[in-house]
């Protein structure tokens, strides 16, 4: 450490104002204060005196999506090699697919970051450590890795920096990036051969239990299997445990909100007992029991990671409560209505991404509405 | 007057026929017709077709529309300048139909529609019907090729990412159905972006375009 330590502050002088590489200084900036807490303070005004900054807090979601993602390295193995083989055999089998799937999304992602902090003379912003990590995490485990490097220069560039960087995003990267390699090379991010990595004898069969639910047949997997995560489907999203675990770092750091997670599984639990009661013939989703909905496809990793996004949510506390109802209501309707999308949790979610700033400012209205009456009323 | 004597091709005059290229582009600054930009941009050859049609109504209304400038009564304008554009487009929609019948078809109800493009509506009643014939032929031609640019911009991309053709060609090499079967960039495992092909990407292609000219144009840069 004190090595690095020696050589950052050598070239230093070359970054700094009148230095040699002045235009990369965001770049150095960046990187420095990524390896080493920054030894400056806030000189001036009132501030809060908190050792957490962007990159603590980013870091803390990137702990928190670990579990998740080691078990899905796992689980890859274990669904193309079938039974019979040893932890770190499946493990290392998985670990080769996925790991250059997270190099991608980062030397891509960050690439086009930097580029654009030096464009603008801005600090490097933190916020593509998670994003980074969460692209590979939601894509199917055979997407090839051109076309996830086109989906992540896709998110960054128009998701992110045509709005104007981290913090300023009306969408969530991750998402983007997601909702572009679905629609522009479908036959890769859909169907029932991409979930399970080619290259074992006894692959399993692939499909994803919402996959057969499309077909209009009851899956005949295990809720323990579902709830563990032996099944098909995107790196990152089959183990509910896995992610729990990670909703449990984050609550109990408080990153995430709590009120936006129990209202997705509210919303969506109670449009599943509605399809339940209501019940079909010809479509088997609407008897899929409304709890299992909560374990299978992207509902959990979804309303884990991707709704709390603290940017892209709604920002106020009856606004989170309205934002995620919608959310957990619309991926049910997604997924049991509309038979060209298995899996509704995506679209849902940028749905009300869309949709958070509108839902703040009609409860910041209807708040001074409120006290405005209070007002009178003690007037009078 | 000062009008008349102020040459064919003086600077004012060039200016109509540069300004809406780019400082003053009738898609990507003043965001008209925008609709026909997403509708019609999926291959080259009918966005082509398209922007020479809306070049003839635009350029014959501007004209006709300017000469009757003085005789319009200005309550009943609209109806005259629909009446004139209505029967520019039906003239267009039947050559269509003579002589180019699969493009007519690829365009379909689009042509119909030029009559509300906001383009010709926008020039005749802000242009034609306060300047003179010539005026009004340079501003319709500007205003046509301004779009047309865009509209040729946009297909391109289009089709070449979203087809891997141009013009119909596959200039990036056949896709068969197996890697051994394509060539071409095929054969290295490229593919097609069917995400180009849906109008969504159309509205984002404009919007990068938008982008692209506002961050080099400094006359358009706002505070």
């Amino acid at each position: 450490m004190n090595f690095l330590r020696k050589k950052l502050d050598k070239v230093k002088p070359l970054f700094e104002k009148g230095g040699k590489y002045e235009k990369f200084g965001p770049a150095y900036f960046g990187i420095d204060t990524f390896l080493f807490v920054p030894n400056h303070t806030t000189k001036r005004g009132a501030h809060i005196r908190d050792g957490i900054d962007l990159k603590r807090v980013m870091m803390v979601v990137v702990i928190a999506l670990l579990p998740a993602l080691f078990f899905g390295m796992w689980n890859i193995g274990f669904q193309a090699m079938g039974e019979g083989h040893s932890f770190w055999e499946y493990f290392s089998f998985g670990a080769l697919k996925v790991i250059p799937m997270i190099v991608v999304s980062y030397v891509v992602g960050l690439g086009i970051e930097f580029a654009y902090a030096i464009m603008r003379g801005h600090e490097v912003n933190e916020g593509y450590l998670v994003t980074g990590l969460l692209i590979p995490m939601i894509m199917p485990v055979e997407l090839p890795l051109w076309m996830l490097a086109v989906a992540v220069a896709f998110a960054v560039i128009i998701g992110k920096e045509a709005f104007g960087g981290t913090g300023m995003n009306i969408l969530n990267p991750a998402l983007v990036a997601r909702a572009f390699a679905l629609f522009s090379y479908a036959p890769h991010m859909s169907g029932n051969t991409v979930w399970v990595a080619n290259g074992g004898a006894d692959a399993a069969s692939g499909e994803t239990i919402l996959g057969v639910l499309g077909t209009n047949h009851m899956p005949t997997t295990s809720v323990y299997d579902m709830f563990m995560g032996y099944i098909p489907g995107s790196i990152g999203e089959t183990s509910v445990l896995m992610i729990l675990i990670g909703a449990a770092i984050l609550l109990f750091t408080g990153i995430a909100s709590w009120r936006v997670m129990l209202s997705i599984v509210l919303g969506a639990s109670l449009t599943g007992l509605f399809f339940n009661a209501i019940g079909s013939d010809t479509n088997a989703l609407f008897n899929f029991p409304w709890w299992k909905h909560l374990l299978v496809g992207g509902f959990a990793f979804g309303t884990v990671f991707m709704a709390t996004d603290p940017v892209t949510a709604a920002q106020t506390t009856k606004g989170k409560w309205i934002y995620g109802f919608l959310i957990g209501f619309l991926a049910i309707m997604i997924r049991v209505i509309n038979p060209t999308l298995p899996e509704g949790m995506m679209m849902a979610i940028l749905l009300m991404n869309v949709f958070a700033p509108t839902i703040d400012h009609y409860v910041i209205e209807s708040n001074i509405k409120k006290r405005k009456k209070r007002l009178q009323k003690v007037k009078a | 007057m000062a009008e008349e004597k102020e040459g064919l091709f003086s600077k004012k005059n060039i200016s109509l026929l540069t300004d809406p290229l780019n400082d003053d582009n009738p898609i990507t600054v003043q965001v008209l017709g925008i609709c026909s930009a997403l509708a019609i941009t999926v291959q080259l050859k009918p966005a082509i077709v398209m922007a020479l049609a809306v070049m003839f109504v635009l350029i014959f209304s501007n004209v006709i529309i300017s000469l009757l400038r003085n005789l319009i009564p200005s309550r009943i304008r609209i109806i005259v300048q629909l009446l004139i554009v209505a029967a520019l487009v039906i003239i267009v929609d039947q050559i269509l139909k003579a002589y180019a019948y699969d493009v007519s078809k690829e365009l379909s109800v689009f042509v119909g529609l030029i009559i509300t493009n906001c383009i010709i509506m926008g020039r005749l009643e802000a242009f034609a019907l306060g300047n003179g014939p010539w005026k009004a032929f340079l501003d319709a031609v500007g205003n046509a090729s301004g779009y047309a640019i865009i509209l040729v911009i946009i297909a391109f991309f289009r089709e070449l990412l979203g087809s891997g053709k141009l013009f119909g060609y596959e200039v990036l090499g056949h896709k068969g159905r197996t890697l051994a079967e394509s060539t071409g960039l095929y054969h290295y495992g490229y593919e097609n972006n069917g995400f180009m092909l849906l109008a969504p990407m159309a509205l984002i292609t404009v919007g990068v375009i938008i982008w692209v000219q506002r961050s080099r144009n400094t006359k358009l840069i706002e505070q």
